[in-house]
């Protein structure tokens, strides 16, 4: 104590005091340099990697066709099939209209009843439900026929070999995926469109907005801050569910083409390996996208990686002053 | 363009009853506002004094009575012979004429200032966006915030941002202004700068309909006070009467609960 003068004195100063000492992060970090000093052992020096074969299967170029068009490509186009069906579904949910809120709740309970792999299996034998082909038409225009004698009323037809190819394949893929997604985002739609304020409506409305509008430029706007965050988790699952496609089967698909390739080789977990790190490089990038997303809806807010930087003493956020 | 005949009411309330539920919060409210006139409701909270004011721009629908707005019927429609509600897009139309502004100011988050007041001139009205801009700068700089037009709400004060609140709801030169408590939401230091711009449209000659708690203010602004207790109005008149010597009960023990407050 000599020297630092008194803890205690009659007008206190500047604390020059002790900080709380942390032991345990030290253990931890021991501990935790132990483990990943082991990994990294196991990872060169392991007999069952090979790593310059798991650098041959990245470089195959029907892994890579996989990589783009069954994991990525496929990834984009049934998220965005999701994510328009899900805001419909949202809003519908969300609507007066006890009927289309009632629909919205029976899609969203069967798609979300029914696994991924389940869904994928069926989409592939549908099929067998147009065994005269599927046809854009009047519908029950054969009951028509029957009564009033009216021909066929059918404007476009496809047979049903071309409906299976259709739904056995990549087609069947986007869709089954897709609407299934879109189940999920509805819900997250739907507790994004919830967490903006009732205010913000009748601001809207008062302003002689039509309720498309206020939903277009005003609730829809806020409700991404919500919603952005935890799509971003599912397009990141979706990228790792697009490995279940060979139930359909579509063959032009990652995990799909290196599963044959192991299958050929025995290679199994150097070829594995391939396919983990392609996973792992896509999923790096999403996160950094969903990063730059967040940023950009949460303009205007101050919370969030997009904060701005308010005036000191000023409240911050919608509703920050009740 | 207008269906009110000369010197009628741009407002004609009549005998305007609203329920929620089982509880009746209007019980039967009439109020005329002429043009150019400013109106400050008083009354306890649960008077049903804001209600009244969210029916005038049908933002609640009224169960009996009838409200006119510069001779055209809010909410409802007479077609052969009977009355019939209107739909969400009618509704909206007549909504464009009445600017309102809010306890919580409600500006949009995601839009700065400036955006804020351009948004419904060009959704809305159509206006061309160069020519709405202008003017919602120049709304900006006459409630003080020139320097501000391109911060976001959350950047601002609470006085600024009910400040931009009266600008975006001048924006759509409407022919009724209504104000919802529009500074019981404010720290007392910010309250007298709102105050100062609607002392300023007062003067300007805007109709005003104003659900306030600002006994002073509308002692110096009003033309007409009514005081509201229970869903009735239970009296009406000049400030100088109405505040200065209150001829019921239940006018005196609020004014003097109010002045107590503040």
């Amino acid at each position: 104590m000599s020297g630092r003068g008194p803890v205690e004195d009659a007008r206190p100063g500047r604390i020059d005091a002790v900080e709380v000492r942390h032991p345990w992060r030290w253990v931890a970090l021991a501990v935790i340099a132990v483990l990943v000093a082991m990994l990294a052992h196991l990872l060169v020096t392991s007999p069952a990697f090979d790593w310059a074969f798991t650098l041959e299967v990245m470089n195959q170029t029907a892994v890579i066709r996989g990589l783009l068009l069954g994991t990525l490509l496929m990834t984009v186009l049934a998220m965005v099939i999701a994510v328009v069906v899900g805001v419909l579904l949202a809003i519908a949910r969300l609507s007066d209209n006890p009927l289309l809120s009632g629909s919205a709740w029976v899609y969203t309970w069967f798609f979300r009843s029914v696994p991924r792999y389940v869904l994928l299996f069926l989409t592939g034998t549908l099929g067998a439900l147009f065994a005269d082909g599927l046809s854009l038409g009047v519908p029950f225009d054969f009951l028509l026929t029957d009564v009033l004698g009216t021909p066929e009323l059918r404007f476009f037809s496809v047979d049903q070999a071309t409906v299976y190819a259709w739904l056995g394949g990549y087609a069947g893929g986007v869709l089954a995926l897709g609407l299934s997604e879109a189940a999920y985002m509805a819900e997250i739609a739907r507790a994004g469109l919830l967490s903006v304020d009732r205010g913000q409506h009748e601001a809207a409305a008062a302003l002689g907005m039509t309720q498309r509008q206020v939903m277009r430029r005003i609730v829809l706007p806020q409700a991404m801050r919500v919603i952005v965050p935890p799509t971003g988790n599912e397009v990141i699952a979706m990228v790792k569910d697009t490995s279940l496609l060979s139930a359909l089967p579509v063959t032009v698909e990652l995990f799909y083409q290196v599963t044959l390739i192991s299958g050929r080789t025995y290679q199994v977990l150097p070829a594995l390996a391939a396919a983990v790190i392609y996973y792992l490089v896509l999923t790096s990038v999403l996160m950094v996208g969903q990063h730059f997303l967040e940023r950009r809806f949460g303009r205007g807010f101050g919370r969030g990686p997009g904060a701005r930087t308010a005036a000191a003493g000023v409240a911050v956020g919608p509703g920050a002053q009740k | 363009m207008s269906a009110r005949a000369a010197g009628e009411p741009l407002v004609r309330a009549v005998n305007v009853h609203k329920s929620f539920g089982h509880v009746e919060v209007l019980r039967g409210v009439d109020l005329d506002v002429h043009a150019g006139e400013v109106v400050c409701l008083l009354g306890p909270s649960g008077s049903g004094k804001t209600t009244f004011l969210r029916c005038l721009n049908a933002l609640e629908r009224i169960d009996g009575g009838r409200i006119r707005v510069d001779g055209e019927l809010i909410g409802l429609e007479e077609r052969g012979g009977r009355l019939h509600r209107l739909t969400d897009r009618r509704l909206a139309e007549q909504r464009r004429d009445i600017g309102m502004v809010f306890q919580r100011f409600n500006l949009f988050p995601h839009m700065t200032a400036l955006e804020n007041v351009v948004e419904a001139p060009v959704r809305v009205r159509g206006v061309a966006k160069a020519q709405a801009r202008e003017r919602a700068l120049a709304l900006l700089e006459r409630v003080g915030l020139a320097d501000r037009v391109h911060s976001y709400p959350a950047q601002l004060s609470g006085g600024q941002q009910q400040r931009v609140a009266i600008a975006r709801a001048l924006a759509m030169r409407p022919k009724l202004m209504l104000f919802d408590e529009p500074t019981s939401a404010l720290d007392p230091e910010l309250v007298g700068e709102v105050l100062a711009v609607m002392r300023e449209l007062a003067a300007d000659g805007t109709t005003m309909v104003v659900v306030t708690h600002e006994v002073a203010f509308a002692r110096e602004v009003a033309d007409q006070v009514v005081f509201m207790d229970g869903g009735v109005v239970v009296e009406r008149g000049a400030p100088a009467d109405v505040i200065g010597s209150p001829r019921h009960e239940r006018t005196r023990t609020f004014l003097a609960r109010v002045r107590d407050d503040g």
